[in-house]
């Protein structure tokens, strides 16, 4: 069982417990980190003479907890030794602990550990770079790269944060309920970030970002294997499945964005389909909906059109009726406007999205969206005004080639006409 | 005789596997179960979806239960399993639902979405556990 590739998927997958325990351990990220790369070290080496520990996880906790203290002997000089017991390596060390560590140890440890990535005073990219960097153990390099910054950089911005999140202190109470559930929003906010990072890469970003996707669903379902009845975590993973389940639709081969009607729905991925519709519907069942759980229910109507014209409409719209009324957020009604005018038609969804002028005259999209409603209306001069508008706002590149095709079938159309 | 072969692991650890790892598994496993196949032993196959994505119905002593997560107690075993074609989740627990109405014995059903499905022809009939006086009959 020295198979090093069995061992990396080991560690990866201990990681955050043992990571999260070990900081409870010793109250210091720092530490926390160096003891389990310790204790991945001697597991290197013992795993292969032994064979691999039951539990893999309680081994690197508790072999990881003895090595930190040597270091803090170390480091203090301090001059007594602990007994033999502390400072070998014990054969099998996981036996007491699996009965000590249960689930609900491991579920307050790794929430805490998240939840120090989320750190108010941290800007969201910080945050971002801390969760990837401590709870999903990618290297600085990996990271960087993500980011589309050097490498030493990156190296500078995780040592600030750690420096910043240090200086705050860890909460290293357990929780109320009240504040658990806080941090539980707050972390799912962190993750929904990371998944962002990765989805909204275009172009030539996309093979370094899109791991990101990847990393957010395993630490989306972590936190769902600890909290396995909160629908709004259901609802965040199912959305992220979803979504990345269209990821090789999702660009043309120039790193173009094709949009939702335009893809070919062959290539998206079936298996994360079926586990998000899964997940749909069973957090649903506790008819509690939530900002992820109607995104995601959105994102599961979609995902069941076989063809776009198969898409309900319909029920899309009232999805986003809910999902308006708790976040009150003008960039959902502007969505919303989409499913109108494909349900009730181009006035209704023009009229729905007139009132938002004035809140949403700087955002790319609202320009973008009124632009094709009037286009589809045949209203080619105000249509050309919003487009150029949207173009101007743009953030990206691609987003820019996006509205700009739209132009282009304008003139498209002009030219014909004339 | 028909056997059926349980698959069990560390979720965790198969879950952090890379793509290329997980494809060259899951192409090694071909090779080995391709074998069987063609020689029309292999019925169906299936390997589910995280158990993030389960829930299990629970008999209890009035209505069945519906609860998140995967199945966890370790004082029952698994008897059996079906494998079952459903729109929505709820259309499966119906059915977990009216197997309770026509098996008291306690016990829970859990109900997990399958990834990757092989249907799978095992060609002897005679290899299904029937009584010989039943094969006869049937023949």
């Amino acid at each position: 069982m020295n198979d090093p590739a069995w061992m990396d998927a080991a560690f990866a997958a201990a990681r955050p417990k043992a990571v999260a325990a070990l900081l409870r351990y010793f109250r210091d990220l720092d530490t926390a980190e160096e003891a389990f790369q310790e204790a991945c070290l001697r597991a290197l080496r013992k795993w292969p003479e032994n064979g691999p520990p039951r539990d893999p996880a309680a081994w690197l906790i508790m072999v990881g907890r003895n090595a930190g203290l040597d270091g803090k002997r170390r480091d203090k000089r301090f001059t007594e030794l602990p007994p033999e017991h502390q400072l070998s390596d014990l054969d099998d060390p996981e036996g007491g602990m699996v009965d000590r560590l249960d689930q609900a140890d491991y579920r307050d440890d790794i929430l805490r550990l998240l939840f120090v990535c989320c750190h108010p005073d941290l800007p969201a990219t910080q945050q971002i770079a801390l969760a990837l960097r401590i709870v999903s153990g990618l290297s600085v390099r990996q990271i960087a790269r993500a980011f589309l910054v050097n490498e030493k950089a990156m190296e500078q911005r995780i040592t600030r944060a750690k420096a910043r999140v240090a200086a705050a202190g860890v909460p290293f109470d357990t929780p109320a309920p009240a504040e658990r559930a806080e941090r539980l929003e707050t972390v799912l906010a962190m993750i929904y970030l990371v998944f962002n990072e990765g989805y909204s890469a275009s172009g030539g970003e996309i093979e370094a970002r899109q791991p990101l996707c990847n990393e957010a669903i395993r630490l989306a379902r972590l936190i769902l294997r600890m909290y396995p009845a909160e629908p709004e975590v259901m609802g965040l993973t199912a959305l992220m499945l979803l979504q990345h389940a269209r990821s090789a639709a999702r660009f043309d081969q120039n790193g173009s964005i094709i949009l939702l009607d335009m893809q070919d729905r062959g290539l998206w991925n079936p298996k994360m389909i079926t586990e998000g519709l899964a997940l749909v519907d069973k957090a649903f069942r506790h008819r509690r909906p939530g900002p992820y759980q109607l995104q995601a229910a959105i994102a599961a109507l979609h995902a069941r059109a076989a063809r776009p014209e198969d898409t309900d409409w319909r029920e899309i719209d009232v999805l986003y009726a809910m999902l308006e009324e708790i976040t009150d957020s003008p960039v959902v009604t502007l969505n919303r406007a989409v499913a109108v005018s494909k349900a009730y038609g181009l006035d209704q969804a023009l009229a729905l999205i007139e009132p938002l002028a004035e809140r949403l005259d700087g955002y790319f999209n609202y320009h973008g969206v009124r632009g094709a409603f009037l286009q589809q209306q045949g209203r080619a001069d105000e249509a050309r005004t919003a487009f150029n508008r949207a173009i101007a706002l743009a953030g990206s590149a691609a987003e820019a080639d996006h509205i700009r095709s739209h132009l282009d079938s304008l003139e498209k159309v002009a030219a014909n006409a004339g | 005789m028909l056997y059926a072969i349980l698959c069990y692991s560390n979720e965790d650890e198969v879950m952090a596997w890379s793509k290329a790892e997980d494809d060259a598994v899951m192409e090694r496993l071909q090779g080995v179960i391709g074998r069987v196949a063609q020689q029309g032993r292999l019925g169906p196959t299936a390997r589910l979806l995280p158990t993030t994505s389960a829930t299990t119905l629970r008999k209890g002593k009035s209505e069945p239960l519906v609860m998140d997560g995967p199945f966890a107690e370790t004082k029952e075993q698994l008897l059996g399993f079906y494998i079952i074609d459903c729109e929505k989740l709820e259309d499966a627990h119906d059915f977990a639902r009216e197997l309770t109405e026509a098996n008291h014995a306690p016990g829970s059903y859990e109900i997990r979405p399958v990834g990757f499905f092989q249907q799978g022809v095992v060609t002897d009939g005679s290899a299904v556990a029937t009584l010989p006086a039943q094969r006869t009959a049937a023949e």
